[in-house]
């Protein structure tokens, strides 16, 4: 009798195999690599100037007792302009956001924020993604939300909607 | 024809676009002059996964990031970093999903101790073999 179950057993161990495969091709794909730095503190950095008529950034900039935003964009990042309407509306509901532009060139930075809007209030120019390998980021665009001392709170990874506005704005002011 | 001609050339003209007009950093594609360096980084860099193609290392990988990446190791390495720092300090930002070198974490424990257990496993079953067919020869 004994025997006659444990011929059963690569069978078994097959249809298990088979379940985990099975089950590995129909789950939806999740391709989203997250920052292990929300936590952490900001790395230090500092930037050259990114557009014209704005200062450009340093991480000195996020210690300084308010939460802030920094927004990875780049110009010519389709995406960053599909999402440069909420970041208007969340500079215009009162939350500090500052640029960072990756792989730019500062003309070009200019003409994307002439075209589209400019919520900064300081934008760097990352020219070689050495900011933003340093953050834990993955792509463009990717907003992190920063409290008063300096701390990454949360990451937001993709272009912002607006359905994603008042829940970054809640977040933004829980960091105070 | 023409405009399934127009689509196509379309699906590769995509990724143009998306990238960056910038040009590559220095040490992208070029190697360092010490090939004993350039060694490490390469090596070091069949290892590393490309944050935008996420199947190949940023080696294979023509991608933006990955070539930035390439040149920031090249250069970190030039100025004496050890590999296995600039490893550590990309997992701590991005998680053992960076790296293609497989770590000693707990999870990881049963897949190590496998071939042993086969091993093991696979010698018992011989033996057991060896054994009854002795007494079959001297029945």
């Amino acid at each position: 009798m004994k025997g006659r179950l444990i011929i059963w057993l690569p069978f078994a161990v097959f249809v298990i195999f088979a379940a985990l495969f099975a089950g590995g091709l129909f789950k939806p794909d999740d391709r989203v690599i997250t920052s292990k730095l929300i936590g952490q503190p900001l790395p230090q950095f500092q930037l050259p100037q990114g557009a014209s008529d704005r200062p450009p950034l340093a991480s000195a900039e996020f210690a300084r007792g308010k939460p802030r935003m920094l927004n990875i964009f780049a110009s010519w990042c389709v995406p960053c302009a599909a999402e440069s309407e909420q970041l208007l509306a969340l500079a215009d509901a009162g939350v500090p956001i500052d640029g960072i532009a990756i792989r730019d060139a500062r003309e070009d930075v200019d003409g994307f924020l002439a075209r589209w809007g400019n919520p900064y209030a300081h934008i760097g120019l990352d020219a070689r993604s050495e900011v933003q390998l340093s953050l834990g980021s993955s792509g463009v665009p990717e907003t992190f939300i920063v409290d008063g001392q300096g701390r990454i709170v949360y990451q937001h990874i993709g272009d912002i909607r607006a359905e994603d506005v008042p829940n970054l704005i809640a977040l933004w002011r829980a960091a105070q | 024809m023409r405009l399934v001609f127009a689509l196509c050339a379309l699906l590769f003209a995509a990724p143009l676009v998306a990238q960056t007009a910038l040009p590559p950093a220095p040490y992208a594609d070029k190697q360092l002059d010490d090939p004993a360096l350039e060694k490490k980084a390469s090596d070091l860099m069949f290892t590393i996964r490309c944050l935008t193609c996420q199947s190949q290392s940023i080696a294979d990988s023509n991608a933006s990031m990955a070539s930035d990446l390439r040149s920031q190791i090249r250069e970190r390495i030039a100025a004496g970093e050890e590999p296995e720092e600039i490893r550590a300090w990309l997992i701590a930002r991005y998680g053992d999903w960076i790296s293609y070198k497989p770590t000693n974490d707990p999870i990881l424990w049963p897949l190590w101790g496998l071939p042993a257990l086969l091993l093991i496993g696979g010698g018992l079953l011989v033996a057991g073999r060896i054994r009854r067919s002795k007494k079959k020869e001297r029945a």
